[in-house]
């Protein structure tokens, strides 16, 4: 059997939205949703009636523990408005509304229906950090569970495997969190808008005012290497190597490739999918590598002919820094062991040869994990389309660029390629 | 002749009586812990249990301070933290497990390759009493 996969007929994102991502104790998950799919439709540049949905597929990982609340595919049909299509809820973890996409590429691609819904929501911050600690961690592999491992500790310990074997450290991934954060005060939908300089100052500021001694770093690295300006969380993670606790929601609208021009003249094509499964860290052949990434890129490579050199640019799943280096190694954008070198000649800033999370990534811009998917697939719609604003890649005609969406700690993980032609 | 299930309620009971148990492919030898209903190299479902060894290596690890309900329940924080780890096995496989014998809040004295030994920790009161696996440095 060969890794070749074939999508029957072609399917093209005509819209997007996403809410704002951040902690809103006054907004629940239809608030959210309402929100993105607002914008969705009118990003529909000649115009769309959610009437003409035919079916919808909702990711969200696990509103049944923060919120107490499950089922979530028929609660919004009925609040967009889609009631009694059919609409089915996609669970595989941080990877959940990107599953979403999934059943809907392969519901067009069959010719089962030729207009969808995507998208996913997720509702965190009504918990105590102790709780989303404890929500998350249902997805790490059980194994993992017993042993005292939380979804940063995985992380951690992946880090640990990665800097002996290559001879990198932590002022490697710094590099990583202060390339989003200098991408965060571009993104006006993120959950954070401050560079680490920023903070720095912040901090600064606020010690004088309370009369304390005024913290002296030299530069970023200085106050993020400062425990108490960066406190460990599952060391070597700290706390600026961690995505934070968000509430939002994403959407997109999914056409067949031969209707799509009726929406917009300016439609993207998802020309290349991949998904992969993972083991615990017992089991998993590599601690420097996720074995469903390299699933997943092959596929996704496979299908759309593409090769690691053709992707402009991507979002990749930084839930910790360490996951954004392990990314772009296994989907081949840097060689094994390259890519931390590769981050510290600023080759994945905005400017560089190979952007990576130009909308801040997880780190920033937040992590509703049941709508980073989608969200994710936002960034490179709004890119593509060159209507990113202020974060828009400077100087490059952009028309391939990508996705990469990981669940639990590495479970679940998914490759999607996406063109402008 | 251990007769009890193959399965991961089997392999918890054995952790309780301070037994580190794995299961071993009756046809082609291989060795997996926690144990396997299927041998993901030939395919059988003849598994029997087999003791580990209990050596191994360090392979990775990390210290948590910011620790799940279940663990702040057993005394640790930010202040307290503890250190879970990857273990190589000298029986061709890895398995996840707390860390002992090591000072947690000192992370950078921790070293990969350190050779360990199994240990069995016994935490937490009346029904909530466990023992989990772990592991120590051998010397």
């Amino acid at each position: 059997m060969s890794n070749k996969r074939k999508i029957g007929r072609g399917v093209a994102i005509v819209g997007a939205g996403m809410s704002k991502f951040g902690m809103f104790p006054d907004k629940d998950s239809k608030d959210l949703f309402a929100e993105a799919f607002s914008e969705m439709i009118a990003s529909v540049d000649k115009g769309f009636d959610p009437a003409d949905i035919q079916a919808a597929w909702i990711g969200n990982f696990s509103n049944d523990f923060f919120v107490h609340q499950a089922h979530w595919g028929p609660i919004i049909a009925d609040l967009v408005g889609i009631t009694p299509k059919a609409v089915t809820r996609t669970e595989g973890a941080c990877a959940s509304s990107t599953l979403a996409m999934r059943d809907g590429l392969m519901a067009i691609a069959s010719g089962m229906y030729d207009i969808v819904l995507a998208g996913g929501v997720e509702e965190m911050s009504k918990c105590t950090t102790e709780e989303v600690t404890e929500g998350l961690a249902l997805a790490t592999s059980p194994y993992e569970g017993d042993a005292g491992y939380t979804f940063p500790g995985v992380f951690g310990a992946l880090a640990t495997a990665y800097f002996h074997k290559y001879g990198a450290g932590r002022e490697h991934l710094m590099n990583i969190t202060i390339k989003s954060h200098e991408n965060a005060p571009l993104n006006p939908k993120g959950q954070f808008q401050q560079t680490i300089r920023d903070l720095m100052e912040a901090r600064k500021a606020k010690a004088a005012k309370k009369g304390e001694p005024v913290p002296e770093w030299a530069d970023e690295k200085e106050a993020l290497f400062d425990p108490r300006f960066n406190p460990p969380v599952a060391w070597p993670m700290h706390l600026y190597d961690c995505c934070p606790i968000s509430d939002g929601a994403s959407c997109i609208l999914m056409v067949a490739e031969e209707i799509a021009k009726n929406f917009t003249d300016k439609p993207i094509y998802i020309v290349g999918f991949g998904q992969g499964s993972g083991r615990g860290l017992h089991a998993c052949p590599s601690l420097t590598s996720f074995e469903a990434n390299k699933q997943a890129a092959a596929e996704a490579y496979g299908m759309s002919g593409l090769t690691p050199k053709d992707i402009q640019f991507a979002e990749v799943h930084d839930c910790f820094s360490i996951a954004e280096l392990i990314h772009i190694e296994d989907l081949g954008f840097f060689g094994e062991g390259e890519g931390y070198k590769a981050i510290a000649e600023g080759e994945t800033r905005r400017e560089g040869r190979m952007p990576i999370n130009t909308s801040g990534g997880l780190k920033c811009k937040g992590h509703p994990v049941g709508a980073t998917g989608t969200a994710q697939m936002y960034e490179v719609w709004k890119q593509l389309r060159g209507e990113a604003g202020e974060r828009q890649i400077p100087g490059r005609d952009l028309y391939i660029g990508a996705t990469q969406n990981l669940g639990g700690t590495g479970g679940t993980c998914t490759f999607t390629i996406f063109e402008r032609r | 002749m251990e007769e009890r299930p193959i399965s991961d309620i089997s392999y918890r009971q054995f952790l309780e009586e301070g037994k580190f148990m794995g299961s071993k492919c009756d046809k082609c030898g291989k060795v997996y812990v926690p144990p396997r209903h299927f041998c993901m190299e030939c395919g059988s479902s003849d598994m029997r249990w087999h003791e580990m060894k209990g050596e191994g290596e360090l392979a990775a690890f990390t210290c948590v301070f910011v620790a799940p309900p279940y663990m702040v329940e057993l005394g640790y924080n930010r202040k307290n933290p503890y250190c879970t780890g990857v273990i190589n096995l000298p029986e061709g496989t890895r398995m996840v497990a707390r860390i002992e014998g090591v000072d947690a809040s000192k992370p950078e004295s921790i070293k990969i390759g350190t050779p360990m030994k199994v240990d069995f920790i016994k935490q937490g009161e009346g029904e909530k009493a466990r023992t989990f696996l772990a592991f120590r440095p051998a010397s």
